[in-house]
């Protein structure tokens, strides 16, 4: 069984695992960071999606052995340390982007990095972006605006004020 | 000006936080010390006999702790079904044993044969392909017009596959015959509802534990309603009574219906924890939900709508075939018939209604309640029959709905449910005006530029939500009361805990019902806390399925909450030496009328807890009350919606524009959530329309296993949607004035869809297209309807 050495959130971790390990149970089963989800078995949910040296990347279809020397942001990375959410977190609930959470963590880290590539997404980009990103409950509707928001906050505009 | 807290603000959600930190708690999340995993072998056939199952090899391989059979289930139940329906020569439906580990036969594919319980997940999968299963292909049925033609029987105790055959109301039926020989014009359509896969992203898990020490079981779950799960598997399955069972159902990612039902692998890991002495998990994968988790819809419908020469609606028959799938899951008989044939008036004066709905076994998975529940499959026969018939009639669509619409209430249709409220003029003027009907024509001008057909869409729906009086739907076969519970708890220093038996699976209750609390006793909301999901600490529930938490669960809690205020104001006029019939309370202040007496809610509270000056000999100490609150009647929510779609004739592909919806739920409590439960049920309902399709071929082999075969609708395939609920006509007979709102968009949206796509394709004079309107199957009528188009 392989030794990798990663950082997770900032930490450096150490850990062997199975040859087959994903990335994805690295992170739930061995580090208890289950905020990261698994939401199918085909790679097309998005629901486990976390950052993988600063871009997104979904962690069912990865192996664990390949994290090696990776630095991985996972949800539970993203907010201050006092526990305040970021930008993007908070326009989700300003604009009630999410009802059961569960896609919740993924759809968090894909517009997290949407924004770092295009900062002023227009509405039909923001939707082509998510084609990664499965939400059964919102209908994405406010998925979009939270994006899109968040958007105007870190160009440092006023926050689109919810309706 | 918006309220900013309490009942019609849009308070933000406290449950966000913990999801939006990856810090909520969903079944999956948990792992319990010593747990092992289960692993099912499940039916690849869809039809089979099990001549003999070989598990010495499974048994025998790494970490495997035991493998089970039907043999080590023997002893208990099959998975129950909680109602039963009567057919129409006065019999009871067909109730063939749901085992929970197959039982000599398997009936469609994902039909658990054997399960392996091991020390990993990896290794009860790698063990589970080691068991050698003789099975025997049989003939399966999968067509639903096939099954009920004779052949081959699902199972031999029905052996036409009919579940039952069901007439209603059975005394129209001569009337209704008669209206329609007799009318000015009668609309045909055939058409099918087709079938759907709920698809909550999270899947479904459940992990069992035994606690031999006080002999108690404890099963968490993905679950809608924890005690409805504790009845049936506890007194129908496992013979387990309720004092010794907690089901446990966390937070959970969605459910739309699916996750009401008891499923056998709940039995499953309960009963394994306790032969096995330590706690056993389970989780779904993403194919094995497709083959195990309840499907929704499939009906295959004829339609006869009959009219006089204005277009008013004389007569309305339809005769229905639903599939019920392998098993009865839970609430199955029940949605074709009392969730559907009493929803046939629709918006509508029809004065006669008749249907017919047989319900079908075939070799496929269980079919069930999926956001709507009997109620979609109504209004889309309806809705799309209505617009049939204003083309041929020659009438606006929107005016022929009119003509019709039932404006007195309360209303007694001629399918059994009384409407207490509505205004369905008001919700069609909303959307036109929304929508902007008036300038579709120049818009549609502007497509046609681009060489591109644009078509507008009308729909009305109705639903009965809010389930349901008890009295009544134990006349129809119910083995349940659908009553509500709720424990309002005031602590000494008046913050308070509130019990309820809603579960919250994305719909916002901890919210929600704390705005209510918020409201009536003028405290603030982040004083109060919503406990919900365990059976061990919210004394009884019946869950949430039916648009019925806000309407039953928070009409519960409101009972509570006017008891507590009661007793509060026996005790303030005790403190404050005046008549308790003088003593008034508002903004969380008891007074004594007229004077400036008065007492602050917590030191009420703190008296409640520290009797010392207190009527003791007629007030017992405490403050907390427990209500179960049973409706006088359903709640009717209805709207208009316009969908405005593009289609490309060269393609077949449908773009939606634009989707306006005009919704009447009554009073509203929190107007972002109720948008937002709009806009999911908007998502799923033109899914449906638009792409979503479960297929089988035709040895019930199941097409669309997985995400690369089922189309779940993405954000790009959708518009922002314009949600209004401002045409409001609050519910007659529950103290809030809510009707519920949660299935709605998926209720009204397919046939707004479907109603738009052929108006944009009505040069090409095609009548009907079913479900969804793929791009090959938009292209394949354009194309099938060009020569007839050309000649003209
Ligand atoms: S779990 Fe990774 S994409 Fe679905
Ligand atoms: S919030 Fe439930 S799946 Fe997106």
């Amino acid at each position: 069984m392989p030794g990798i050495k990663l950082t997770v959130n900032g930490k450096t971790v150490e850990k062997t695992v199975e040859g087959r390990t994903l990335l994805v149970q690295l992170l739930r089963e061995e580090l208890g960071l289950t905020g990261t989800h698994v939401g199918c078995d085909t790679s097309q949910c998005g629901a486990c999606l976390v950052h993988v040296n600063g871009e997104s990347v979904k962690s069912c279809t990865m192996l664990a052995a390949a994290a090696e020397g990776a630095e991985i942001t996972t949800i539970e990375g993203v907010s201050s340390r006092d526990g305040t959410l970021n930008v993007v977190q908070a326009a989700f609930q300003e604009h009630h982007g999410l009802q059961c959470g569960f896609c919740t963590p993924g759809m968090v880290m894909s517009i997290t990095d949407l924004l770092r590539v295009n900062a002023s997404p227009s509405e039909t980009e923001v939707r082509e972006w998510l084609e990664g990103n499965i939400c059964r409950c919102t209908g994405y509707h406010n998925i979009v605006k939270a994006a899109l928001s968040a958007a105007e906050t870190l160009r440092g505009a006023q926050p689109v004020a919810a309706e | 000006m918006a309220k900013d807290f309490g009942i019609g603000a849009s308070s933000k959600r406290r449950e966000d936080k913990r999801f939006l930190t990856g810090t909520g708690r969903y079944t999956d999340d948990m792992n319990k010390p010593g747990q092992a995993y289960v692993h099912f072998l499940r039916s690849d056939m869809a039809s089979g006999r099990i001549n003999g199952i070989d598990i010495a090899a499974a048994e025998a391989a790494p970490g495997v702790i035991k493998v089970f059979t039907s043999r080590d289930f023997e002893a208990v139940g099959g998975v129950p079904c909680g109602w039963q329906v009567t057919d129409r020569h006065g019999e009871p439906m067909k109730e063939p044993k749901h085992p929970v580990l197959a039982e000599g036969f398997v009936r469609h594919v994902g039909d658990p044969i054997a399960a392996v319980v091991a020390e990993t997940r990896a290794q009860a999968r790698d063990a589970a392909e080691l068991i050698e299963v003789d099975l025997e292909e049989l003939p399966a049925v999968v067509n639903l017009r096939a099954a009920v033609s004779g052949g081959t029987a699902v199972h031999p105790e029905a052996p036409d596959n009919l579940c039952y055959d069901w007439d209603f109301p059975a005394e129209s039926k001569d009337a209704v015959d008669e209206a329609i020989r007799n009318a000015h014009h009668v609309t045909v359509l055939e058409l099918v509802n087709n079938r759907l896969v709920a698809n909550p992203m999270e899947p479904r898990a459940a992990i069992g534990e035994y606690d031999a020490a006080d002999d108690q079981h404890t099963l968490w779950t993905t679950s809608q309603n924890p005690h409805v799960i504790r009845l049936l598997m506890g007194a129908f399955v496992l013979g387990i009574p309720e004092h010794k069972l907690r089901v446990v159902a966390p937070d959970v990612g969605g459910g739309f219906g699916s996750k009401i039902y008891h499923y056998a692998e709940e039995a499953f890991v309960t009963l394994a924890a306790k032969v096995l002495n330590r706690p056993v998990k389970w989780t779904s994968d993403r194919g094995e939900a497709f083959m195990s988790d309840a499907h929704g819809r499939d009906h295959v419908c004829k339609v006869e709508l009959a009219m006089d020469a204005e277009g008013h609606f004389l007569a309305l028959r339809s005769t229905t075939l639903a599939n019920m799938g392998a098993y009865l899951s839970t609430f199955a008989p029940c949605i074709p018939t009392w969730l559907h044939g009493t929803l046939l008036a629709g918006n509508y004066k029809t004065p006669l209604i008749f249907t017919n709905v047989r319900a079908v076994f075939t070799n496929t998975v269980p079919v069930d309640a999926y956001r709507g529940a009997g109620r979609p499959e109504a209004t889309y026969l309806i809705e799309r029959t209505v617009d049939k018939a204003a083309r041929e009639m020659g009438i606006d669509p929107a005016e022929l709905r009119r003509r019709n619409f039932i404006t007195q209430f309360p209303y007694q249709t001629p399918v059994a449910v009384e409407y207490d409220s509505g205004d369905y003029n008001a919700t069609l003027d909303k959307v036109l005006e929304g929508s902007d009907r008036a300038g579709f024509e120049a818009r549609k001008a502007e497509s046609a530029s681009r060489g591109k057909l644009r078509g507008y869409g009308l729909a009305h729906y109705i639903e009965a939500c809010g389930i349901a009086p008890s009295s009544l739907v134990g006349a129809l076969g119910a083995r349940a009361g659908l009553y509500e519970a709720a424990t309002v708890r005031v602590n000494p220093t008046g913050s308070i805990s509130v019990f309820t038996g809603s579960h919250s699976h994305g719909q916002g209750h901890e919210t929600t019902f704390a705005q209510v609390v918020a409201d009536m006793l003028g405290v603030p909301e982040d004083s109060i806390d919503i406990v919900h999901g365990d059976t061990n600490r919210v004394p009884f529930g019946m869950g949430t399925y039916g648009s019925r938490s806000l309407a039953v669960g928070g009409s519960a809690i409101v009972k509570s909450v006017d008891k507590i205020v009661a007793k509060a104001k026996k005790i303030a006029a005790h403190l404050l030496e005046a008549a308790e019939s003088d003593i008034t309370f508002e903004n969380g202040q008891f007074s004594v009328q007229g004077t400036d007496k008065s007492l602050a809610w917590g030191e009420v509270c703190l008296a409640a807890y520290v009797p010392h000056k207190y009527p003791i000999e007629t007030l017992e100490p405490g403050l907390e009350e427990t209500s179960f609150y049973d409706p006088a009647n359903f709640t009717y929510p209805s709207g208009a919606y316009a969908c405005e779609v593009e289609v490309d004739p060269e393609t077949g592909k449908v773009e939606v524009l634009s989707f306006t919806a005009a919704d009447d739920f009554g009073n509203v409590v929190n107007p972002m959530i109720v948008e937002g439960q709009v806009h999911g049920g908007l998502a799923q309902g033109l899914g449906q329309a638009l792409m979503e399709g479960c297929v089988y071929d035709e040895n019930g082999q199941l097409i669309t296993a997985s995400f690369m075969d089922y189309a779940m609708p993405l954000a790009k395939d959708l518009p922002s949607f314009t949600v209004d609920n401002s045409a409001c006509t609050p519910c007659t007979h529950n103290p809030l004035g809510v009707k519920g709102c949660g299935e709605a968009g998926a209720i009204g949206s397919p046939p707004a869809l479907v109603n738009a796509v052929l108006d944009a394709l009505s040069d090409y004079g095609i009548a009907h297209i079913d479900m969804p309107l793929t791009p090959s199957k938009v292209w394949a009528a354009i194309d099938a309807a060009r020569p007839a188009a050309a000649a003209e």
